[in-house]
Protein backbone atom coordinates (compact mmCIF):
# COMPACT_ATOMS: atom_id res chain seq x y z
CA UNK A 1 0.00 0.00 0.00
CA UNK A 2 1.29 2.95 -1.28
CA UNK A 3 0.23 6.60 1.22
CA UNK A 4 1.13 9.96 -0.34
CA UNK A 5 3.44 11.68 2.09
CA UNK A 6 4.92 14.94 1.98
CA UNK A 7 8.47 15.78 3.82
CA UNK A 8 12.52 14.95 2.86
CA UNK A 9 12.61 17.63 0.21
CA UNK A 10 15.23 19.29 1.35
CA UNK A 11 17.02 15.64 2.49
CA UNK A 12 16.59 14.69 -1.51
CA UNK A 13 18.09 17.42 -2.84
CA UNK A 14 21.09 17.45 -0.55
CA UNK A 15 21.30 13.92 -0.84
CA UNK A 16 21.26 14.19 -4.66
CA UNK A 17 23.97 17.30 -3.98
CA UNK A 18 26.31 14.87 -2.54
CA UNK A 19 25.50 12.47 -4.77
CA UNK A 20 27.15 14.56 -7.94
CA UNK A 21 30.19 15.58 -5.83
CA UNK A 22 31.31 11.70 -5.17
CA UNK A 23 30.34 10.92 -8.58
CA UNK A 24 33.31 13.70 -9.48
CA UNK A 25 35.20 12.43 -6.58
CA UNK A 26 38.63 13.91 -5.87
CA UNK A 27 38.86 16.94 -8.11
CA UNK A 28 42.95 16.61 -8.23
CA UNK A 29 41.90 14.26 -10.17
CA UNK A 30 41.28 14.55 -13.71
CA UNK A 31 37.39 14.48 -14.83
CA UNK A 32 36.57 11.54 -17.33
CA UNK A 33 35.03 12.74 -20.80
CA UNK A 34 32.64 10.83 -22.23
CA UNK A 35 34.69 10.77 -25.30
CA UNK A 36 37.64 8.61 -23.07
CA UNK A 37 35.12 6.58 -21.65
CA UNK A 38 33.79 5.58 -24.90
CA UNK A 39 37.30 4.80 -25.98
CA UNK A 40 38.50 3.12 -23.15
CA UNK A 41 36.04 1.33 -21.91
CA UNK A 42 34.49 0.49 -24.29
CA UNK A 43 32.93 -3.01 -23.48
CA UNK A 44 31.18 -1.44 -20.82
CA UNK A 45 29.74 1.10 -23.02
CA UNK A 46 28.73 -1.99 -25.67
CA UNK A 47 27.34 -3.74 -22.79
CA UNK A 48 24.62 -1.22 -21.99
CA UNK A 49 23.60 -0.77 -25.18
CA UNK A 50 22.93 -4.13 -25.90
CA UNK A 51 20.98 -4.21 -22.58
CA UNK A 52 19.53 -1.03 -23.07
CA UNK A 53 18.12 -1.96 -26.42
CA UNK A 54 20.14 1.34 -27.92
CA UNK A 55 22.73 1.86 -29.95
CA UNK A 56 24.28 4.84 -28.89
CA UNK A 57 28.38 4.74 -28.41
CA UNK A 58 27.87 8.29 -26.51
CA UNK A 59 24.79 8.09 -24.48
CA UNK A 60 25.97 4.84 -23.11
CA UNK A 61 29.17 6.42 -22.51
CA UNK A 62 27.20 9.24 -20.93
CA UNK A 63 24.93 7.04 -18.89
CA UNK A 64 28.04 5.50 -17.53
CA UNK A 65 29.57 8.34 -16.40
CA UNK A 66 26.11 9.36 -14.46
CA UNK A 67 25.66 5.87 -13.13
CA UNK A 68 29.25 6.14 -11.37
CA UNK A 69 29.79 3.05 -13.72
CA UNK A 70 27.15 1.28 -12.25
CA UNK A 71 25.74 -1.00 -15.11
CA UNK A 72 22.64 -1.89 -14.43
CA UNK A 73 21.85 2.08 -13.43
CA UNK A 74 23.21 3.00 -16.87
CA UNK A 75 21.43 0.52 -18.21
CA UNK A 76 18.10 2.14 -16.69
CA UNK A 77 19.20 5.27 -18.00
CA UNK A 78 19.34 4.41 -21.35
CA UNK A 79 15.85 2.79 -21.77
CA UNK A 80 14.56 5.73 -20.04
CA UNK A 81 15.74 8.08 -22.39
CA UNK A 82 14.71 6.01 -25.79
CA UNK A 83 11.15 5.79 -24.61
CA UNK A 84 11.26 9.87 -24.81
CA UNK A 85 12.33 9.19 -28.53
CA UNK A 86 10.03 8.71 -31.40
CA UNK A 87 10.27 5.93 -33.87
CA UNK A 88 11.07 6.42 -37.16
CA UNK A 89 10.44 3.62 -38.62
CA UNK A 90 12.18 -0.31 -38.56
CA UNK A 91 15.07 -1.72 -40.45
CA UNK A 92 16.01 -4.35 -42.72
CA UNK A 93 16.69 -7.47 -40.97
CA UNK A 94 20.72 -6.90 -41.53
CA UNK A 95 23.29 -9.19 -43.09
CA UNK A 96 25.91 -10.67 -40.99
CA UNK A 97 26.91 -12.44 -43.62
CA UNK A 98 28.41 -9.29 -44.97
CA UNK A 99 29.49 -7.85 -41.77
CA UNK A 100 33.07 -6.35 -41.70
CA UNK A 101 35.30 -8.67 -39.15
CA UNK A 102 37.06 -7.91 -36.68
CA UNK A 103 37.11 -11.25 -35.41
CA UNK A 104 35.53 -14.59 -36.74
CA UNK A 105 36.23 -18.03 -35.25
CA UNK A 106 34.99 -21.52 -35.56
CA UNK A 107 34.98 -24.18 -32.88
CA UNK A 108 33.85 -26.88 -35.29
CA UNK A 109 36.30 -26.23 -38.01
CA UNK A 110 40.22 -25.69 -38.60
CA UNK A 111 40.41 -24.90 -42.46
CA UNK A 112 37.13 -23.00 -42.89
CA UNK A 113 37.21 -20.22 -46.31
CA UNK A 114 38.67 -16.79 -44.20
CA UNK A 115 40.11 -18.61 -41.51
CA UNK A 116 40.17 -18.75 -37.72
CA UNK A 117 40.15 -14.60 -37.30
CA UNK A 118 41.16 -13.80 -33.76
CA UNK A 119 40.80 -10.32 -33.83
CA UNK A 120 41.74 -8.00 -30.90
CA UNK A 121 40.81 -11.25 -27.98
CA UNK A 122 41.43 -11.81 -24.08
CA UNK A 123 41.69 -15.19 -25.03
CA UNK A 124 45.03 -16.98 -25.01
CA UNK A 125 45.87 -13.96 -22.38
CA UNK A 126 47.03 -15.11 -19.14
CA UNK A 127 45.27 -12.93 -16.87
CA UNK A 128 47.66 -11.95 -15.05
CA UNK A 129 47.34 -7.70 -14.11
CA UNK A 130 49.75 -5.47 -16.47
CA UNK A 131 51.41 -2.98 -14.30
CA UNK A 132 52.63 -1.52 -16.94
CA UNK A 133 49.10 -0.03 -17.69
CA UNK A 134 49.31 0.98 -14.26
CA UNK A 135 52.26 3.58 -15.51
CA UNK A 136 50.65 6.41 -17.49
CA UNK A 137 51.51 7.75 -20.83
CA UNK A 138 52.87 4.42 -22.54
CA UNK A 139 51.22 4.36 -25.86
CA UNK A 140 51.02 0.81 -27.08
CA UNK A 141 53.17 -0.47 -30.26
CA UNK A 142 50.98 -0.83 -33.18
CA UNK A 143 49.24 -3.78 -34.48
CA UNK A 144 50.75 -5.72 -37.14
CA UNK A 145 48.99 -5.70 -40.35
CA UNK A 146 49.19 -7.87 -42.69
CA UNK A 147 47.75 -8.05 -46.48
CA UNK A 148 43.29 -8.47 -45.91
CA UNK A 149 41.13 -10.16 -48.33
CA UNK A 150 37.61 -7.82 -48.24
CA UNK A 151 35.57 -10.35 -49.17
CA UNK A 152 32.38 -11.60 -47.51
CA UNK A 153 33.39 -14.22 -44.96
CA UNK A 154 31.14 -17.04 -45.80
CA UNK A 155 28.34 -18.08 -42.34
CA UNK A 156 29.66 -22.01 -41.18
CA UNK A 157 26.54 -23.11 -40.96
CA UNK A 158 25.58 -22.54 -44.35
CA UNK A 159 28.58 -25.47 -45.39
CA UNK A 160 26.42 -27.91 -43.37
CA UNK A 161 23.20 -26.43 -44.89
CA UNK A 162 24.35 -27.20 -48.62
CA UNK A 163 24.52 -31.15 -47.55
CA UNK A 164 21.55 -30.81 -45.33
CA UNK A 165 23.33 -31.89 -42.29
CA UNK A 166 21.66 -28.89 -40.09
CA UNK A 167 18.18 -27.90 -40.05
CA UNK A 168 17.31 -25.06 -42.25
CA UNK A 169 15.78 -21.89 -40.66
CA UNK A 170 12.14 -21.18 -41.26
CA UNK A 171 10.82 -18.40 -42.33
CA UNK A 172 8.95 -15.67 -40.21
CA UNK A 173 7.02 -12.75 -40.24
CA UNK A 174 8.35 -9.79 -41.55
CA UNK A 175 6.89 -7.80 -38.87
CA UNK A 176 8.30 -9.66 -35.70
CA UNK A 177 6.58 -9.09 -32.34
CA UNK A 178 7.84 -6.30 -30.27
CA UNK A 179 7.97 -6.80 -26.58
CA UNK A 180 8.75 -2.70 -26.19
CA UNK A 181 5.41 -2.30 -27.99
CA UNK A 182 2.87 -5.16 -26.13
CA UNK A 183 3.08 -6.51 -22.63
CA UNK A 184 5.00 -10.08 -23.30
CA UNK A 185 2.33 -13.05 -24.05
CA UNK A 186 2.63 -16.93 -23.67
CA UNK A 187 3.55 -18.94 -25.32
CA UNK A 188 6.30 -16.60 -27.04
CA UNK A 189 7.72 -17.55 -30.04
CA UNK A 190 11.16 -17.32 -31.37
CA UNK A 191 11.99 -14.08 -32.75
CA UNK A 192 10.18 -12.57 -29.66
CA UNK A 193 12.18 -14.70 -27.43
CA UNK A 194 15.46 -13.78 -29.23
CA UNK A 195 14.75 -10.50 -28.81
CA UNK A 196 14.27 -10.79 -24.89
CA UNK A 197 17.38 -12.32 -24.44
CA UNK A 198 19.61 -9.87 -26.52
CA UNK A 199 18.21 -7.34 -24.23
CA UNK A 200 18.49 -9.51 -21.06
CA UNK A 201 21.00 -9.09 -18.23
CA UNK A 202 24.38 -10.65 -19.44
CA UNK A 203 24.84 -12.21 -15.54
CA UNK A 204 21.45 -13.76 -15.72
CA UNK A 205 22.01 -15.71 -19.66
CA UNK A 206 25.13 -16.57 -18.82
CA UNK A 207 23.86 -18.44 -16.01
CA UNK A 208 20.91 -19.88 -17.33
CA UNK A 209 23.37 -21.37 -20.40
CA UNK A 210 25.49 -22.79 -17.90
CA UNK A 211 23.13 -24.59 -16.41
CA UNK A 212 22.25 -26.09 -19.48
CA UNK A 213 26.19 -27.12 -19.91
CA UNK A 214 25.96 -28.67 -16.31
CA UNK A 215 22.84 -30.75 -16.61
CA UNK A 216 19.77 -29.05 -16.39
CA UNK A 217 18.52 -29.10 -20.45
CA UNK A 218 21.94 -30.58 -21.91
CA UNK A 219 22.07 -29.41 -25.37
CA UNK A 220 25.46 -30.28 -26.76
CA UNK A 221 26.48 -27.22 -27.95
CA UNK A 222 29.70 -26.63 -30.40
CA UNK A 223 30.78 -23.18 -31.52
CA UNK A 224 30.00 -23.20 -35.06
CA UNK A 225 31.19 -19.40 -35.56
CA UNK A 226 31.36 -16.70 -33.49
CA UNK A 227 32.33 -12.31 -35.49
CA UNK A 228 32.41 -9.42 -34.26
CA UNK A 229 32.26 -6.57 -36.51
CA UNK A 230 30.53 -3.96 -38.39
CA UNK A 231 27.28 -4.08 -40.39
CA UNK A 232 25.47 -1.53 -42.43
CA UNK A 233 21.61 -0.72 -40.72
CA UNK A 234 19.50 -0.10 -43.92
CA UNK A 235 16.20 0.87 -43.63
CA UNK A 236 13.11 2.45 -45.94
CA UNK A 237 12.75 5.73 -46.33
CA UNK A 238 8.86 6.73 -47.22
CA UNK A 239 9.14 10.37 -48.58
CA UNK A 240 12.34 8.92 -50.94
CA UNK A 241 10.52 5.80 -51.51
CA UNK A 242 14.11 3.40 -51.35
CA UNK A 243 15.80 2.19 -48.82
CA UNK A 244 18.83 3.95 -47.79
CA UNK A 245 22.00 3.34 -45.32
CA UNK A 246 21.14 4.90 -41.95
CA UNK A 247 24.14 3.75 -40.11
CA UNK A 248 26.09 0.64 -39.05
CA UNK A 249 26.42 -0.81 -35.82
CA UNK A 250 28.99 -3.34 -34.44
CA UNK A 251 27.60 -6.25 -33.51
CA UNK A 252 28.56 -9.86 -32.15
CA UNK A 253 27.16 -13.01 -33.78
CA UNK A 254 27.49 -16.64 -32.24
CA UNK A 255 25.53 -19.59 -34.16
CA UNK A 256 26.07 -22.75 -32.36
CA UNK A 257 25.83 -26.34 -33.85
CA UNK A 258 24.03 -28.69 -31.20
CA UNK A 259 24.17 -32.46 -31.62
CA UNK A 260 20.58 -33.82 -32.21
CA UNK A 261 19.82 -37.84 -32.74
CA UNK A 262 16.33 -37.13 -34.10
CA UNK A 263 13.01 -36.95 -32.49
CA UNK A 264 9.55 -38.10 -32.90
CA UNK A 265 8.95 -35.03 -35.55
CA UNK A 266 12.45 -34.24 -36.41
CA UNK A 267 15.15 -36.43 -38.21
CA UNK A 268 18.75 -36.48 -37.19
CA UNK A 269 20.54 -33.24 -37.74
CA UNK A 270 22.38 -30.36 -36.47
CA UNK A 271 20.08 -28.16 -34.81
CA UNK A 272 20.98 -24.39 -34.42
CA UNK A 273 21.21 -21.65 -31.33
CA UNK A 274 21.58 -18.46 -32.15
CA UNK A 275 22.69 -15.42 -30.38
CA UNK A 276 23.09 -11.78 -31.56
CA UNK A 277 24.07 -8.36 -29.52
CA UNK A 278 24.57 -5.21 -30.38
CA UNK A 279 28.77 -4.44 -29.63
CA UNK A 280 31.40 -7.01 -28.83
CA UNK A 281 29.23 -9.01 -26.02
CA UNK A 282 31.03 -12.28 -26.67
CA UNK A 283 30.25 -14.08 -23.75
CA UNK A 284 26.50 -12.86 -23.48
CA UNK A 285 26.18 -14.01 -27.58
CA UNK A 286 26.62 -17.55 -26.86
CA UNK A 287 25.32 -17.57 -23.67
CA UNK A 288 22.41 -16.45 -25.72
CA UNK A 289 22.51 -18.95 -28.43
CA UNK A 290 23.05 -21.88 -25.61
CA UNK A 291 19.67 -20.45 -24.10
CA UNK A 292 17.89 -19.93 -27.40
CA UNK A 293 18.58 -23.99 -28.16
CA UNK A 294 17.36 -24.89 -24.72
CA UNK A 295 14.19 -22.89 -25.21
CA UNK A 296 13.37 -24.77 -28.51
CA UNK A 297 12.38 -27.92 -27.15
CA UNK A 298 9.05 -27.87 -28.00
CA UNK A 299 8.95 -26.90 -31.92
CA UNK A 300 12.08 -30.00 -32.56
CA UNK A 301 9.71 -32.02 -30.66
CA UNK A 302 12.15 -32.57 -27.62
CA UNK A 303 11.05 -33.84 -24.10
CA UNK A 304 10.66 -31.23 -21.53
CA UNK A 305 12.80 -32.71 -18.66
CA UNK A 306 11.91 -29.65 -16.54
CA UNK A 307 15.26 -27.54 -17.07
CA UNK A 308 14.85 -23.94 -15.95
CA UNK A 309 16.49 -22.83 -19.19
CA UNK A 310 13.38 -24.63 -21.25
CA UNK A 311 10.80 -22.50 -19.66
CA UNK A 312 10.20 -19.79 -21.10
CA UNK A 313 8.13 -17.93 -18.67
CA UNK A 314 11.18 -18.16 -16.01
CA UNK A 315 13.53 -17.08 -18.04
CA UNK A 316 11.77 -14.27 -19.92
CA UNK A 317 10.20 -13.10 -16.80
CA UNK A 318 13.59 -12.72 -15.04
CA UNK A 319 16.05 -11.94 -17.92
CA UNK A 320 15.66 -8.52 -17.58
CA UNK A 321 18.06 -6.21 -15.05
CA UNK A 322 15.92 -3.10 -15.59
CA UNK A 323 12.46 -4.99 -14.62
CA UNK A 324 14.08 -7.25 -12.05
CA UNK A 325 15.96 -4.37 -10.30
CA UNK A 326 12.67 -1.88 -10.13
CA UNK A 327 11.12 -4.29 -8.34
CA UNK A 328 13.82 -5.85 -6.05
CA UNK A 329 14.94 -2.40 -5.19
CA UNK A 330 11.31 -0.74 -4.19
CA UNK A 331 11.31 -2.52 -1.20
CA UNK A 332 13.96 -0.38 0.03
CA UNK A 333 11.57 2.91 -0.25
CA UNK A 334 9.14 3.71 2.49
CA UNK A 335 6.37 1.05 3.66
CA UNK A 336 5.86 2.70 6.91
CA UNK A 337 1.71 2.51 6.64
CA UNK A 338 2.27 -1.57 5.18
CA UNK A 339 4.51 -2.13 8.18
CA UNK A 340 2.39 -0.50 10.81
CA UNK A 341 -0.64 -2.75 9.78
CA UNK A 342 1.72 -5.86 9.73
CA UNK A 343 3.26 -4.64 13.76
CA UNK A 344 -0.63 -4.28 14.95
CA UNK A 345 -1.49 -7.72 13.65
CA UNK A 346 1.47 -9.19 15.14
CA UNK A 347 0.77 -7.70 18.21
CA UNK A 348 -2.80 -8.76 18.62
CA UNK A 349 -1.75 -12.46 17.11
CA UNK A 350 0.67 -12.48 19.99
CA UNK A 351 -0.85 -10.87 22.85
CA UNK A 352 -4.59 -13.24 21.53
CA UNK A 353 -1.59 -16.44 21.83
CA UNK A 354 -0.77 -15.21 25.52
CA UNK A 355 -3.65 -14.75 26.68
CA UNK A 356 -4.08 -18.48 25.65
CA UNK A 357 -1.38 -19.69 27.27
CA UNK A 358 -1.89 -18.03 30.56
CA UNK A 359 -5.82 -19.49 30.61
CA UNK A 360 -4.16 -22.84 30.12
CA UNK A 361 -2.00 -22.44 32.73
CA UNK A 362 -4.68 -21.15 34.91
CA UNK A 363 -6.99 -24.81 34.14
CA UNK B 1 24.28 -4.75 -48.91
CA UNK B 2 22.38 -7.01 -50.00
CA UNK B 3 19.18 -5.69 -48.39
CA UNK B 4 19.32 -3.55 -51.38
CA UNK B 5 16.31 -3.67 -53.55
CA UNK B 6 17.12 -4.91 -57.21
CA UNK B 7 16.90 -2.33 -60.76
CA UNK B 8 17.35 1.26 -58.99
CA UNK B 9 17.38 3.65 -61.80
CA UNK B 10 20.95 5.25 -61.90
CA UNK B 11 19.55 8.67 -60.37
CA UNK B 12 17.75 7.06 -57.90
CA UNK B 13 21.25 4.63 -56.93
CA UNK B 14 23.24 7.64 -56.80
CA UNK B 15 20.95 9.70 -54.36
CA UNK B 16 20.80 6.58 -52.35
CA UNK B 17 24.45 6.64 -52.25
CA UNK B 18 24.97 9.66 -51.40
CA UNK B 19 22.00 9.62 -48.61
CA UNK B 20 24.05 6.95 -47.61
CA UNK B 21 27.47 7.89 -46.96
CA UNK B 22 26.03 11.15 -45.35
CA UNK B 23 24.11 8.85 -42.90
CA UNK B 24 27.18 7.49 -41.50
CA UNK B 25 29.60 10.05 -42.02
CA UNK B 26 29.01 11.87 -38.84
CA UNK B 27 29.06 15.37 -37.95
CA UNK B 28 32.97 15.58 -37.68
CA UNK B 29 33.77 14.40 -40.99
CA UNK B 30 30.82 15.94 -42.62
CA UNK B 31 31.56 19.54 -41.39
CA UNK B 32 34.81 20.65 -43.11
CA UNK B 33 33.57 18.97 -46.56
CA UNK B 34 30.20 20.64 -46.33
CA UNK B 35 32.04 24.02 -46.13
CA UNK B 36 33.82 23.52 -48.83
CA UNK B 37 31.00 22.83 -51.07
CA UNK B 38 28.91 25.98 -49.62
CA UNK B 39 31.96 28.29 -50.85
CA UNK B 40 31.83 27.07 -54.57
CA UNK B 41 28.51 26.51 -54.69
CA UNK B 42 25.95 28.96 -52.25
CA UNK B 43 23.29 27.45 -50.91
CA UNK B 44 20.30 29.45 -51.20
CA UNK B 45 18.01 30.19 -48.40
CA UNK B 46 15.97 27.11 -47.65
CA UNK B 47 12.71 26.36 -46.27
CA UNK B 48 12.36 23.29 -43.44
CA UNK B 49 10.30 21.15 -44.34
CA UNK B 50 10.32 18.99 -41.38
CA UNK B 51 12.03 20.41 -38.50
CA UNK B 52 15.40 18.26 -36.96
CA UNK B 53 14.34 15.35 -35.07
CA UNK B 54 15.82 12.80 -33.23
CA UNK B 55 14.40 9.21 -33.12
CA UNK B 56 15.45 5.69 -33.12
CA UNK B 57 15.03 2.95 -36.26
CA UNK B 58 14.50 -0.32 -34.68
CA UNK B 59 17.07 -2.74 -35.65
CA UNK B 60 16.41 -6.02 -36.77
CA UNK B 61 18.21 -8.83 -37.26
CA UNK B 62 17.16 -12.55 -38.74
CA UNK B 63 17.33 -16.02 -36.61
CA UNK B 64 20.12 -18.05 -37.37
CA UNK B 65 21.54 -14.94 -39.18
CA UNK B 66 19.14 -15.94 -42.00
CA UNK B 67 15.33 -16.91 -40.52
CA UNK B 68 12.94 -15.07 -39.26
CA UNK B 69 13.26 -11.40 -38.39
CA UNK B 70 13.28 -10.31 -34.95
CA UNK B 71 14.07 -6.98 -33.38
CA UNK B 72 17.38 -6.67 -32.04
CA UNK B 73 17.33 -3.23 -30.71
CA UNK B 74 17.02 0.65 -31.45
CA UNK B 75 19.16 2.48 -32.87
CA UNK B 76 19.14 6.64 -32.81
CA UNK B 77 18.90 8.29 -35.80
CA UNK B 78 17.99 12.43 -36.56
CA UNK B 79 16.20 13.66 -39.54
CA UNK B 80 15.26 16.60 -40.96
CA UNK B 81 13.53 17.72 -44.28
CA UNK B 82 14.85 21.50 -46.43
CA UNK B 83 13.36 22.98 -49.21
CA UNK B 84 15.27 25.31 -51.49
CA UNK B 85 13.73 28.42 -53.48
CA UNK B 86 13.90 26.24 -56.31
CA UNK B 87 11.66 23.73 -54.98
CA UNK B 88 14.32 21.15 -54.73
CA UNK B 89 13.30 18.89 -51.45
CA UNK B 90 16.29 17.25 -49.72
CA UNK B 91 15.93 14.63 -47.18
CA UNK B 92 18.46 13.85 -44.49
CA UNK B 93 18.86 10.74 -42.61
CA UNK B 94 22.20 10.48 -40.02
CA UNK B 95 22.91 8.19 -37.27
CA UNK B 96 22.81 9.29 -34.19
CA UNK B 97 21.53 12.64 -32.50
CA UNK B 98 23.73 15.61 -34.30
CA UNK B 99 20.98 18.30 -35.82
CA UNK B 100 23.49 20.29 -37.48
CA UNK B 101 24.50 16.63 -39.56
CA UNK B 102 21.17 15.74 -40.66
CA UNK B 103 20.75 19.55 -41.85
CA UNK B 104 23.92 19.50 -43.96
CA UNK B 105 22.69 16.04 -45.28
CA UNK B 106 19.12 17.44 -46.20
CA UNK B 107 20.81 20.89 -47.78
CA UNK B 108 23.39 18.14 -49.82
CA UNK B 109 20.57 15.95 -50.86
CA UNK B 110 18.86 19.06 -51.95
CA UNK B 111 21.75 21.00 -54.04
CA UNK B 112 22.50 17.22 -55.77
CA UNK B 113 18.71 17.22 -56.65
CA UNK B 114 18.51 20.50 -58.23
CA UNK B 115 21.51 20.07 -60.80
CA UNK B 116 24.92 20.30 -58.83
CA UNK B 117 25.15 16.02 -57.75
CA UNK B 118 28.50 16.46 -59.43
CA UNK B 119 29.84 19.10 -56.90
CA UNK B 120 28.15 17.10 -54.05
CA UNK B 121 29.10 13.69 -55.48
CA UNK B 122 33.02 14.96 -55.78
CA UNK B 123 33.80 17.34 -52.81
CA UNK B 124 31.56 15.48 -50.25
CA UNK B 125 30.47 12.26 -51.19
CA UNK B 126 33.85 10.87 -52.65
CA UNK B 127 36.01 11.97 -49.63
CA UNK B 128 33.28 10.27 -47.34
CA UNK B 129 33.92 7.44 -49.45
CA UNK B 130 37.30 6.77 -49.55
CA UNK B 131 37.88 7.89 -45.78
CA UNK B 132 35.50 4.91 -45.04
CA UNK B 133 37.00 2.80 -47.52
CA UNK B 134 40.69 3.85 -45.61
CA UNK B 135 39.13 2.96 -42.36
CA UNK B 136 37.85 -0.29 -43.10
CA UNK B 137 40.96 -1.52 -44.45
CA UNK B 138 42.85 -0.62 -41.46
CA UNK B 139 40.47 -2.76 -39.26
CA UNK B 140 40.60 -5.47 -42.17
CA UNK B 141 44.36 -5.20 -42.46
CA UNK B 142 44.74 -5.75 -38.61
CA UNK B 143 42.50 -8.94 -38.26
CA UNK B 144 44.34 -10.03 -41.55
CA UNK B 145 47.48 -10.25 -38.80
CA UNK B 146 45.23 -12.25 -36.34
CA UNK B 147 45.06 -15.26 -38.72
CA UNK B 148 45.78 -18.70 -37.75
CA UNK B 149 48.08 -19.88 -39.52
CA UNK B 150 48.03 -23.82 -38.65
CA UNK B 151 50.82 -26.17 -38.99
CA UNK B 152 50.73 -30.09 -38.01
CA UNK B 153 53.00 -31.26 -35.75
CA UNK B 154 55.72 -34.11 -36.71
CA UNK B 155 53.11 -37.51 -35.70
CA UNK B 156 55.10 -40.45 -33.88
CA UNK B 157 53.32 -42.99 -35.89
CA UNK B 158 55.13 -44.22 -39.50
Amino acid sequence: MYVAVKGGERAIDNAHAWLAEERRGDTDIAEMSIAQIREQLALAVDRVMAEGSLYDPDLAALAIKQARGDMIEAVFLIRAYRTTLPRFGASAPIDTGAMACDRRISATFKDLPGGQVLGPTFDYTHRLLDFALAAEGLEPSEAPEAAADMADLPHVTDFLAQEDLIQREPEGSDTPRDLTREPLDFPTDRPLRLQALSRGDEGFVLSMAYSTQRGYGRNHPFVGELRTGKVAVEMDIPELGFAIEIGEAVVTECETVNQFTGSKTEPPQFTRGYGLTFGHCERKAISMALVDRAMRWAELGEDNVGAPAQDEEFVLYHADNVQASGFLEHIKLPHYVDFQSELELIRRLRADAMAGQHQEAAE
Amino acid sequence: MSNSQPDLTPAVAARKRRLSIFAKAGEDALTPLFERFAQTHPIADYTVLRAAEVGTSMVRGRAGGSGAPFNLGEMSVTRMSVRLPSGAAGHGYVQGRSKEAALMAALLDAMAEDGFAEGVDDLVVAPLEDAAKTARAARAAKAAATKVEFFTMVRGEG
